[in-house]
């Protein structure tokens, strides 16, 4: 049996949004930040309130990278890959996420606490290469220390638990 | 609220008089921009707060009694990489890499006794000699501060201290000439260029927007910046977010507008944030909305912010995102200038460019011109990274070679670099070797030498960089930002992409050179949009100037030694003493032997991924 969701806060959101049909993108990113993800119900369920077709609103969710139709982890873990990261070896910051969670870019692990994606550039050059958890920023990163935040905040999940 | 033009001038000659006492006066300026924040800005600011809170200052024997209020937020200062900064007034004492820790000295020793702490100044990597102020350091000199003026003295978040620089002079000034003809004339006289890349003039795009018919027209701010390396955009929303609004206002004026749209990166929430408190306090004292200052004009603005997709900075494409749609692009002409979002006419400028306005008026065309070149005047923002003593934000006038920012003004290559080229433009931008140090940096010379202002991002490249490696990295990024709608684009630079990961991987033929130059040059010709126009300039430049590296890749060489395929990791058994801490910690099981004995390396197994280098502490795995 499928759990029936509760539609109000997409309705909060349309709500804010005055149920506007230029407004479709910010109204997706506040349920993603409200779902960590694009449910498809709720995709539906926007369609219907703003009058535009489900397939219409996948073309918006698939064409923009901010988007996930899959969920996103408790922490997401967002790798920059901008040039100078790219120089400063972001790809071994990866590796070493690889290493420590088992997920790769695009990934989320099984207890749905962390979530790994790449981005093309976060701004922050200066303190390449850099990662971002939960609008936090890491900066001047090496895998150990990389792996030294995740055990952090795994540990600090644990005692949460 | 503001109701007469003559209110909001007397309001602006009082607050002109209030931030000149207040840099005469004792206060507190911390950098909050993301690189600063990134590196704990925001908890020195709080514990400086905390600490002009507990204690009563006493400064000239006078106390104080809006002692927090002291502690001030301001925008970036440049440096990022050198930041937190904190700047004191009045004496203008500079201090980087400020940790919390520290703002108990600074307290001592600076606010009470107004001395300074040395070991917390400024080290100006040109001399090696700490500076005591900003204005002393060579990088800061070396810069032509204009967009940026105020460095580290502006609030970022205050209207009222952007009006004590003399801001919203220039909207109230168009207001009151009531000539929109004479703001064209006047933007076309200063020569301005477009600072989103293509450097089409603002003047003549504005003069087409105001003459197009249209019951209603829309004033866009392209603030979409999606280039890796490029933060310029970023930088001036967060610091200055009243100059860019000012900008869009006289805009709005001068074509007719009623409605104008923010279109902001959704990845830079400060950004979104500041300008959202910009326009929130503008409408508080009646600069934005219905009948500005009693004279009939009516200006709302919304921000829109983008969900990450590097083709909406393509204009037509960004019109189709702030209308809810997949950011595609569509043939120009006509114009957005004509047909603009929802079909009405559109004038769409860059967060810089909206910069420059209000300053022009203020200035006059004239005088505007008097920086930069005859082509391109004016002064530019870049955005600095790589191997460099000194990233961050610059601003130097057009005309400035990359020699002066490289050397003078970054402060040359960090110790065990040295320097191989640069790459300007982002993603299709170019790389430009040694011979092109001495170029000046404006929109025609950079044209002419196969590269391109763009979006302004510099990255300097040292001989650790693999230039294949770098067009291929551009590549990767472009072909996932293709929108997919021309086949050129799509299919050409996916085929591009494949050829040079076969570089990289070594197995590049001769053959495989010539398909890359012939698929780059249709390309560029047969693509709708300016994204697949420009994105083989990487490889195209790179060809061109480094083209011995790719027949290296060809003879099985990677001569920088980045790409990981050519590497081949080996241990030194004179060197090895047979701890087996490489073999323990080989996530392939690549490494085997016996306890005392050398270890041995399994080629096959091996994935390079280089963890047996930094676990040896006999440093006996070599890269060869």
């Amino acid at each position: 049996m499928k759990l029936k969701r509760n539609f109000a806060k997409v309705e909060e959101i349309l709500k804010k949004h005055g149920y506007r049909k230029d407004n479709l993108i910010k109204i997706l990113l506040d349920v993603q930040k409200e779902y960590r993800y694009l449910p498809e119900d709720v995709i539906n369920y926007i369609g219907v309130a703003l009058d535009i077709s489900p397939a219409k609103i996948y073309g918006v969710a698939t064409f923009y990278a901010q988007f996930s139709l899959k969920p996103k982890g408790k922490y997401t873990i967002l790798v920059c890959d901008g040039t100078a990261c790219h120089m400063a070896g972001s790809t071994s910051l990866i590796g070493a996420i690889k290493e420590e969670l088992n997920i790769g870019p695009g990934e989320v692990t099984e207890d749905l606490m962390f979530s790994l994606d790449q981005v093309g550039c976060l701004g922050a050059c200066a303190l390449a290469p850099v990662m971002v958890i939960n609008e936090e920023v890491y900066g001047n990163l090496t895998p150990e220390k990389v792996k030294e935040i995740l055990r952090n905040l795994k540990e600090r999940e644990m005692e949460n638990a | 609220m503001l109701r007469t033009i003559d209110e909001a001038i007397q309001y602006i000659e009082e607050k002109k008089i209030e931030r000149k006492k207040k840099l005469e006066d004792l206060n507190v300026y911390v950098c909050v921009g993301t690189g600063c924040a990134a590196k704990g800005s925001l908890k020195v600011y709080e514990a400086l707060k905390k600490i002009f809170k507990e204690n009563n200052v006493n400064v000239n024997l006078q106390k104080l009694d809006d002692n927090e209020e002291r502690v001030r937020k301001t925008g970036c200062c440049g440096r990022c990489s050198s930041g937190p900064w904190v700047i004191v007034m009045p004496y203008g004492y500079f201090y980087s890499e400020v940790k919390p820790e520290d703002v108990k000295e600074i307290y001592e020793e600076t606010i009470l006794k107004g001395k300074p702490v040395e070991r917390l100044l400024f080290t100006d990597p040109a001399t090696g000699e700490r500076v005591e102020r900003l204005e002393d350091a060579k990088f800061y000199k070396a810069q032509s501060f204009y967009i940026m003026e105020d460095i580290g003295k502006c609030e970022c978040d205050s209207i009222d201290d952007y009006m004590g620089r003399g801001g919203y002079l220039s909207f109230i000034k168009v207001l009151k000439e009531g000539n929109p003809d004479w703001v064209v004339k006047t933007i076309k006289d200063s020569g301005l260029r477009g600072r989103g890349g293509a450097g089409f003039p603002t003047g003549v795009k504005w003069e087409i927007t105001k003459n197009s018919k249209g019951d209603r027209k829309f004033v866009v701010c392209n603030g979409d910046e999606g280039d890796p390396g490029a933060f310029m955009n970023r930088t001036l929303l967060e610091r200055d977010p009243h100059a860019v609004l000012e900008g869009m206002l006289i805009a709005a004026y001068t074509i007719g507008a009623q409605k104008g749209y923010a279109y902001i990166r959704a990845e830079y929430p400060v950004a979104v944030e500041m300008f959202r408190k910009a326009i929130e306090d503008a409408k508080r004292l009646g600069l934005v909305g219905e009948n500005i200052l009693g004279t009939g004009f009516s200006f709302d603005i919304e921000i829109k912010e983008g969900a990450g997709a590097f083709v909406c900075g393509e204009e037509t494409a960004l019109l189709a995102s702030i209308e809810g749609k997949r950011g595609v692009p569509r043939p120009r002409p006509p114009y957005p200038a004509q047909v603009g979002l929802w079909g009405y006419p559109t004038l769409i400028n860059n967060v810089e460019t909206y910069a420059n306005v209000p300053k022009i008026i203020r200035d006059g065309a004239e005088n505007y011109r008097k920086r930069g070149v005859p082509n391109s005047p004016g002064t530019k923002m870049f955005s600095v990274t790589g191997p460099v003593r000194l990233t961050g934000i610059i601003e130097v006038e057009f005309g400035t070679t990359l020699r002066q920012i490289v050397y003078d003004i970054c402060g040359g290559l960090t110790d065990d670099n040295e320097f191989k080229a640069v790459q300007i433009g982002g993603p299709s931008g170019a790389c430009l070797s040694e011979a092109f140090l001495d170029l000046p940096l404006d929109y025609d010379s950079l044209k002419s030498a196969g590269a391109m202002v763009g979006s302004g991002g510099i990255v300097v490249l040292s001989k650790k960089a693999c230039m294949v490696e770098v067009a291929r990295f551009f590549l990767d990024f472009t072909k996932r930002e293709s929108c997919g709608k021309c086949i050129p684009c799509r299919e050409g630079l996916m085929q591009s992409y494949r050829i040079l990961e076969r570089f990289t991987q070594g197995k590049g033929t001769y053959e495989d050179l010539e398909n890359l130059e012939f698929l780059a040059g249709l390309i560029k010709t047969a693509s709708a949009c300016g994204l697949g126009q420009t994105a083989p300039n990487p490889i195209l430049s790179t060809l061109r100037l480094f083209r011995d590296e790719y027949i290296a890749h060809i003879e099985g060489i990677c001569p920088s030694g980045m790409c990981t395929a050519f590497k081949k990791y080996v241990i030194n058994p004179e060197l090895c003493k047979g701890c087996g801490l490489c073999a323990r910690s080989c996530p392939q099981s690549a490494i085997s032997g016996e306890r005392g004995k050398p270890y041995v390396i399994d080629q096959e197994k091996c994935a390079k991924c280089g963890i047996c280098v930094e676990k040896c502490k006999f440093k006996a795995i070599e890269i060869r």
